[in-house]
């Protein structure tokens, strides 16, 4: 069965990949992906915070204190050097390139259009093979148009893009109001591919302490169907790879991203929950799955239950909508059915 | 040869060659010395090689004479050693010095010079110190400013190798040690230059080695000893002549040429001054000055005090001279004159005698003190001393630089004379330490210093608060090297920049006449005036000052500076003083930036360059209209201040102390407490205000307010008929006090802003949850409000300590006794204070308290005011430092004395029985004072015995009143750091333990060396950078309360405020009832953690949850009840450490410049945190044998 798949502009293996998470922490972690079959990795995601914060953080706790009484001038020794900012991640994209034979994704997180832009060349000039670029804002302010949003947007593409020359993908989440024009005008602006969605984690309240918390909810199948949508809905109207993330976890869900149009599926929770040599279960599961049905290629289920594809394209709009809403009151349970 | 120029400090100059010139290196912490170790071992840490091509060994040790000891050890090995120290840590070398000359073992120890602690602890610089070593043998080398201390630590280093007698390089402590100032570096070719390897050798061979082995050290009879010691003297009698030759070769290698005894000024002078330090550079440049104008006058700098050559002094003299004045920067009382004076006296007798003198008649020679504890000595008062060697009988054993008005030795001076030439920029800069002023200014030195051709000098006056802390920066740059070794007096530029100086200080006093002030002002060009006290007007109007404004914290915010101010004051002080071109400066500006904050990310960096980039545009000459207003300066203290506070203590405040004559001291140290009160520094931007309906008065946020700022009393609610209008209460929320009122009062001026009270508040707004029943706000607004509602609060009667009614064993009990520890000079939201105010508020009115030397004793015991306090009855606890190696004795000696007096009071009531009143004595005698109530009534019958003894005509009457208030029991208690019970104070420390008296040592536990900046102690935890242990920690911190433990007779605790408050009050009532020593190891946050302050009770608590501080009581009471007397009060390690640790920038910083290190590190740390916790279970759970 020929797994292969494009992505980017990089062959991969299969279309199974671990997307942008802890499980990529450290080249142990890298490695330990690669033995198990992943055909690329895109690395954890830089943060543009960090990069600043780091910085901010460091210089304030060695200032802070100081020159102000005779007998402590200082708190801490001045060491040779900190590695702060983004070299730590560098060295790791350094040393995955060095030590494994995949394609390796530098994955780098902002919203403004500031000066952290050039960590995306630091990024190419590191030896990564392509970069994610990963978008996560929050418009609290209610004078905030939707334009101003869209446009901040894009405008980050843009940066990025003038910043590299290395495939680009930009990663982001759903709230649009007309996401398939925001997601055209980022491949518009450079992007090589989109990888839908973001998962955006909500803060939950803490009745106890009342107090806002994080609280991280790892996604499931159930979480496949809103990229699943969108996939299908752009495919082969965009010029540019789609990457699906977010609810895969098992092989019926990589089949459905792939029929909907994904060149490949990023799996992060499934493999926290069962380590990295789930890809191998997976893969089976998938080859089997097509050697039962006949198939000959991957490439040749890619986009096959895209919008365009399909014979009822409607499906995907609103006709769908009122179906379901149909089904839940023929059930006397409320079950979704 | 091609040499670089730098702008360094004296330490730095020293540690230079003493770090190139060594293979081991001991070193202790100590004030001013303490960067020259932490220099070594940073540069160490690095890899740094010395001449010899090997990294030095560099070895923390516990104390300095653990220091000295070392280095003994290392010598006798063959090693090239040094050690680094001043003051007491000198005094504790003494008995190694003996040795190691007396062994004549070549070696050079290099001193900041510094005060000895007398009637008083003194960190600055004099002689006191040398002084007192002067006798054990060593040469004594005196460098007068940085670049001579870098030439003689050479000098003195070769001279040592070739004569074989150990040196002292000695600098004055802060005027030399911490001034910046542009010196040519020794290359390492000079410093090879200098060393004879030949005699590296000899020393070498000298060394203990079995495969040679020879035998020192031994004792010695009344036959043989007295021969021994004088054999060694032709060595001492060789040793100046090496050391002028050493000189010249220093001279033919560097142009720099130096002599035992250097005469500068009038060949044919008539009056000689005889000095050494920095004073001599003073004193050459006031002599110059004087000679310009014809006098007759000369200086002979002291160079090589010890061994001294009498001959090559006097030789060194002018035939011509008539009269000499020495100098000396020490005082020795009781002598016949302090020690340089009457070694020149002797000197100048001997070579009389002789004929060899170049003079035949004997000179008038005088002597003087001056310059103690870093008493500033000025031309001025040069010019004051040759007017008074004029003069037929000049004064003799005369002081200088003070007023001494009860024994009249002070001379006269005129403090208007200068020296200062016209072509030197002088700035004098007034900041808070937190706004980054001092770091701009050391950066702005180094600019003019090292890129240019100009001299520069820096010197920097810190404050004794570490909270709001002032600084003065004094900055000169000129054409020629700068050899001004004292603070200006007249500056042509003066930065003001905090505007809330101008109402409190005299900022203008040193402005000559045009200079130009910059001022930061939140005022724009055309307001500010109207804001300025009238007599900062009417100076600016005067001298006809030119006044800029810039609002440099709204420049600060909009590049994300903070309340760091610093690059925006330097960028306007270089734009306006014209010390170099304005484009050239703001480059230089850049780079530096570049330089200092580079390392630490390019983020720092930007901001730094926004900051720049964005001042110019702000900065404006002010409109200085003919008018002036009517704004004065502040009182320093209020009118209602006691007598000595209002003619001391507030001259001391305004930054007139040194005016105060000497009948204003007092002759023996001895101080009224409870000062701070007076002092209100108004320094916090934001203070709680109290939310009386959100507050379920738990107690938590008084219990916790480092400074004692927030308070509480229940009280009778007729007493608010007076309240002011804005004065809050409410019912209180006690069983017992159902029918009370309740209130919670900040003083607000005295706040410093922490925040810890809101942190800790757990009572949250039900509407708002972002509020609390403590709520932070603008404090200006508040304060003339709360200082209304705070002096009403304060007449409000506390809680009598016999009340019935409730018990003080909880927080919520607890916090309505009265504080008797308020308003220290403690940093914002201290760890430990805390912990010492608990201790004043349950035990205050009773104790004596002994502490050891460190953050404690400055911040409780540093002038001008003093935190400990009084009750209403005027008692509270009477406080005194002795050393910092020695408090757990000095406390136990109080226990001695008041159990010894209270046998004696016994005794003398048994024999006073029949006069007393039988049932009077019986009561006294037998009274149980376990309890407030019990104590309470016993002091009511010793009232009534003393009201007794005064009608019975008996000396032993008279003799009982003196002693009879031992009768009532007294609590003793051991306050210090950990440097002091872990490392240098843990040899009395474990022998009082021992001893079974009733003593309590509270350890306030900071984990370093808090107080001399950050050094590691004993007690830091493994994988924890600090000064060093600038790679990590290896090693675990130690456990002092198992080894405390093991003696099975004493009370041991460890507490966590943040972790559990009830528990910490829990071991606090526990230890002082405990009928012998107590120890309680407190766990205190600290400003050396790196950690954001007002979250110092979360990392106490996941201190103790990651199992990396346990908290636990051993009441050994418990063993004959057959109990375990072990009981654990934590639940071993629930979280992982590194939540604890990565919290804090001292672990942080490990992983940021050596991530595989503190990998290691950590790993190592937690398996070790979880065998600890299983050792401390199995301990809990031991069966007892009773």
């Amino acid at each position: 069965m020929d797994l292969r798949t494009n992505y980017l502009g990089l062959d991969l293996a299969h279309p199974i990949m671990p997307s942008a998470s802890p499980l990529s922490k450290g080249l142990d972690r890298i490695k330990r992906l690669e033995d198990a079959g992943a055909p690329a990795i895109t690395v954890y995601s830089l943060f543009e915070e960090q990069i600043d914060q780091e910085s901010h953080q460091l210089d304030h706790f060695l200032e802070f204190g100081t020159d102000s009484f005779a007998e402590a001038l200082s708190y801490f020794p001045d060491l040779g050097s900190y590695n702060v900012g983004p070299d730590e991640y560098l060295n790791l994209i350094r040393d995955a390139k060095k030590n494994t034979s995949i394609p390796i994704i530098g994955s780098l997180n902002g919203v403004s259009d500031g000066g952290w832009t050039r960590y995306a060349k630091l990024i190419q000039d590191a030896g990564a093979d392509a970069l994610e670029l990963n978008v996560y804002y929050i418009p609290t302010d209610p004078k905030l148009t939707s334009a101003d949003v869209e446009s901040l947007y894009i405008d980050v593409v843009k940066a990025v893009r003038a910043e590299v020359s290395i495939p680009l993908a930009v990663k982001l989440g759903p709230y649009f109001s007309s996401p398939a024009n925001v997601l055209n005008r980022i491949v518009e602006a450079g992007a090589d591919g989109i990888v839908l969605f973001n998962r955006f984690y909500q803060p939950d309240f803490d009745l106890e302490a009342l107090e806002v918390v994080p609280r991280v909810v790892l996604s499931t199948s159930d979480d496949l169907r809103l990229p699943l949508r969108w996939t299908a809905i752009l495919s082969g109207r965009i010029q540019a790879d789609i990457a699906l993330t977010s609810g895969v976890h098992c092989h019926e869900d990589v089949i459905k991203a792939l029929m909907a149009g994904a060149s490949v599926v990023q799996v992060a929770a499934e493999l926290m929950h069962n380590g990295p040599s789930r890809i191998k279960e997976l893969l089976a599961a998938l080859t089997a799955w097509l050697e039962e049905r006949e198939y000959t290629s991957v490439k040749q289920m890619i986009g096959s239950m895209s919008q365009k594809s399909v014979r009822e394209p409607a499906a995907f709009e609103r006709a769908n909508y009122m179906k379901a809403l149909a089904s839940w009151s023929d059930d006397p349970t409320g079950k979704l059915i | 040869m091609s040499r670089t120029y730098v702008t360094i400090d004296g330490t730095e100059a020293a540690a230079h060659v003493a770090f190139r010139t060594s293979e081991v290196i001991a070193i202790y912490p100590i004030t001013p010395s303490t960067a020259m170790g932490e220099l070594s071992d940073a540069w160490a840490a690095a890899g740094k090689k010395n001449i010899f091509g090997s990294v030095p060994i560099v070895q923390e040790m516990q104390s300095e004479g653990g220091a000295a000891g070392a280095c003994h050890g290392a010598l006798q090995a063959g090693a090239l050693t040094t050690s680094f120290t001043a003051s007491q840590g000198l005094l504790l070398m003494i008995p190694n010095m003996y040795k190691i000359a007396g062994e004549l073992t070549s070696t050079v120890f290099h001193i900041t010079a510094r005060a000895l602690a007398t009637h008083a602890l003194s960190i600055f610089g004099d002689h006191s110190d040398v002084m007192a070593v002067r006798q054990c043998g060593w040469g004594m080398l005196f460098g007068n400013n940085v670049q001579e201390v870098m030439d003689m630590a050479l000098i003195a280093t070769a001279s040592t190798l070739e004569s074989r007698v150990p040196f002292l390089n000695i600098m004055d402590g802060f005027r030399t040690s911490h001034e910046v100032l542009k010196v040519e570096m020794l290359s390492d070719d000079d410093i090879r230059s200098m060393i004879d390897m030949e005699r590296v050798g000899d020393h070498r061979k000298r060394a203990l080695s079995p495969d040679h082995p020879v035998i020192r050290g031994t004792a010695q009879n009344p036959d043989v000893f007295f021969q021994a010691r004088e054999a060694a003297s032709p060595y001492y009698a060789a040793t100046p002549g090496i050391v002028q030759t050493a000189m010249d070769r220093f001279a033919a290698l560097t142009g720099r040429s130096y002599h035992l005894f250097d005469y500068v000024g009038a060949p044919d002078a008539e009056r000689v001054i005889i000095c050494m330090g920095s004073a001599a550079t003073t004193t050459e440049e006031t002599v110059h000055y004087l000679i310009e104008s014809g006098e007759k006058v000369g200086l002979l700098k002291v160079r090589l005090f010890r061994p001294l050559d009498i001959h090559a002094l006097v030789s060194a003299l002018p035939a011509t001279v008539k009269t000499i004045a020495v100098l000396d920067r020490t005082k020795e009382p009781g002598s016949g004159g302090e020690p340089l004076y009457q070694d020149v006296v002797t000197a100048v007798a001997e070579t009389l005698s002789a004929g060899t003198a170049p003079f035949k008649t004997f000179p008038k020679i005088i002597g003087g003190r001056y310059g103690l504890s870093s008493k500033e000595y000025t031309p001025a008062m040069v010019k004051g001393l040759v007017d008074e060697m004029a003069k037929p009988e000049p004064k003799n054993h005369f002081t200088l630089g003070i007023n001494d008005d009860v024994s009249h030795s002070s001379l006269d001076y005129d403090p208007s004379f200068s020296t200062e030439p016209d072509d030197v920029v002088r700035a004098v800069f007034w900041g808070l330490g937190s706004d980054g002023t001092v770091g701009a200014n050391k950066n702005s030195v180094k600019i003019i210093g090292e890129e240019t051709t100009n001299a520069a000098q820096g010197y920097f006056v810190y404050d004794s608060k570490k909270s709001g802390s002032i600084t003065t920066s004094h900055l000169r740059f000129g054409p020629r090297p700068i050899h001004s070794s004292y603070l200006i007096t007249s500056a042509n530029f003066i930065g003001i920049h905090q505007f809330g100086f101008l109402e409190r200080y005299p900022v203008l006093e040193t402005a000559a006449p045009g200079a130009v002030v910059l001022l930061n002002s939140h005022f724009n060009k055309d307001e500010v005036w109207d804001h300025l006290p009238k007599s900062f007007q009417q100076t600016v109007q005067a001298r006809n000052l030119k006044l800029y404004v810039i609002d440099a914290y709204d420049v600060a915010k909009a590049t994300g500076m903070g309340v760091r101010i610093n690059t925006i004051m330097q960028t306007a002080f270089f734009a306006i003083s014209g010390v170099l071109p304005r484009d050239e400066a703001i480059a230089q500006i850049k780079y530096a930036i570049k330089k200092t904050y580079g390392k630490r990310g390019d983020a720092v960096v930007q901001k730094n360059n926004a900051a720049v980039d964005t001042a110019l545009a702000h900065l404006h000459e002010a409109t200085v209209p003919g008018r002036s207003g009517e704004i004065q300066l502040a009182a320093a203290v209020p009118d209602n201040a006691p007598e000595f506070v209002k003619k001391v203590t507030a001259e001391i405040i305004a930054n007139r102390g040194n005016e105060l004559p000497v009948s204003a001291m007092p002759v023996d140290g001895t101080f009224p407490t409870a000062t701070t009160q007076w002092e209100k520094r108004n320094i916090a931007l934001e203070a709680p205000v109290w939310d009386p309906n959100t507050c379920i008065q738990c107690g938590k946020c008084i219990m916790v307010c480092p400074h004692a700022c927030i308070r509480s009393k229940v009280y009778d609610g007729a007493l608010l008929e007076s309240a002011p209008g804005a004065f809050k209460s409410t019912t209180a929320k006690w069983r017992e006090f159902a029918d009370k009122k309740f209130t919670i009062q900040v003083s607000t001026e005295d706040c410093t802003g922490c925040t810890l009270c809101v942190e800790t508040c757990p009572a949250k707004n039900k509407s708002a949850v972002g509020l609390k029943a403590i709520n932070m706000a603008p404090q200006r607004p508040l304060r003339e409000q709360e200082r209304t509602n705070w002096e009403f609060f304060l007449g409000i009667p506390d809680l009598p300590r016999d009340t019935e009614a409730v018990r003080f064993n909880s927080v919520k009990n607890v916090q309505l006794l009265r504080p008797l520890f308020e308003f220290s000079g403690a940093c914002a939201g201290c760890g430990e204070t805390p912990y010492v105010k608990l201790l004043s508020q349950l035990y205050g009115d009773r104790a004596l308290i002994g502490n050891a030397t460190g953050c404690s004793s400055i911040y409780g015991g540093n002038l001008p005011t003093t935190p400990w306090a009084v009750d209403a009855q005027g008692r509270g606890p009477a406080w005194a430092n002795s050393l910092f190696e020695d408090n757990a004795e000095f406390g136990l000696g109080f226990r001695l004395t008041l159990d010894s007096h209270n046998n004696y009071a016994k005794v003398v009531l048994g024999q006073l029985a029949a006069q007393i009143g039988d049932g009077l004595v019986d009561a006294i005698m037998t009274a149980d004072q376990s309890t407030e109530a019990g104590i309470c009534a016993q002091r009511a019958r010793v009232a009534d015995l003393k009201a007794t003894l005064a009608g019975i005509d008996d000396p032993r009457a008279r003799d009982l009143i003196v002693v009879a208030d031992t009768l009532v029991k007294k609590s003793v208690w051991m306050l210090g750091g950990d440097g002091w019970a872990y490392d240098i104070g843990y040899g009395g420390l474990d022998h009082v333990l021992s001893t079974g008296h009733d003593v309590n040592i509270l350890v306030l536990d900071t984990e370093v060396y808090s107080n001399t900046g950050g050094q590691a102690s004993k007690s830091t935890a493994m994988g924890a950078v600090a000064k060093f242990a600038a790679g990590g920690k290896p090693s675990n911190k130690k456990d002092l309360g198992r080894m405390a433990m093991a003696y099975g007779t004493a009370y041991v605790a460890q507490v966590s405020l943040g972790a559990s408050d009830a528990q910490t009050i829990k071991a606090f009532t526990e230890a002082e009832s405990y009928p012998g020593p107590s120890i309680i190891i407190a766990y205190s946050h600290c400003i050396a953690h790196g950690i954001d302050m007002a979250k110092g009770l979360q990392q106490q608590k996941a201190a103790v949850d990651s199992g990396a501080f346990l908290t636990y009581r051993y009441d050994p009471r418990l063993v004959p009840q057959g109990k375990n007397p072990l009981q654990l009060d934590c639940k071993g390690p629930i979280i992982p450490l590194q939540d604890f640790i990565y919290n804090e920038n001292r672990f942080r910083m490990l992983q940021a410049s050596n991530p595989a290190a503190a990998a290691e590190l950590l790993d190592q740390a937690q398996k070790g945190v979880k065998a600890h916790w299983k050792l401390y279970q199995q301990m809990a759970a031991a069966e007892v044998g009773v």
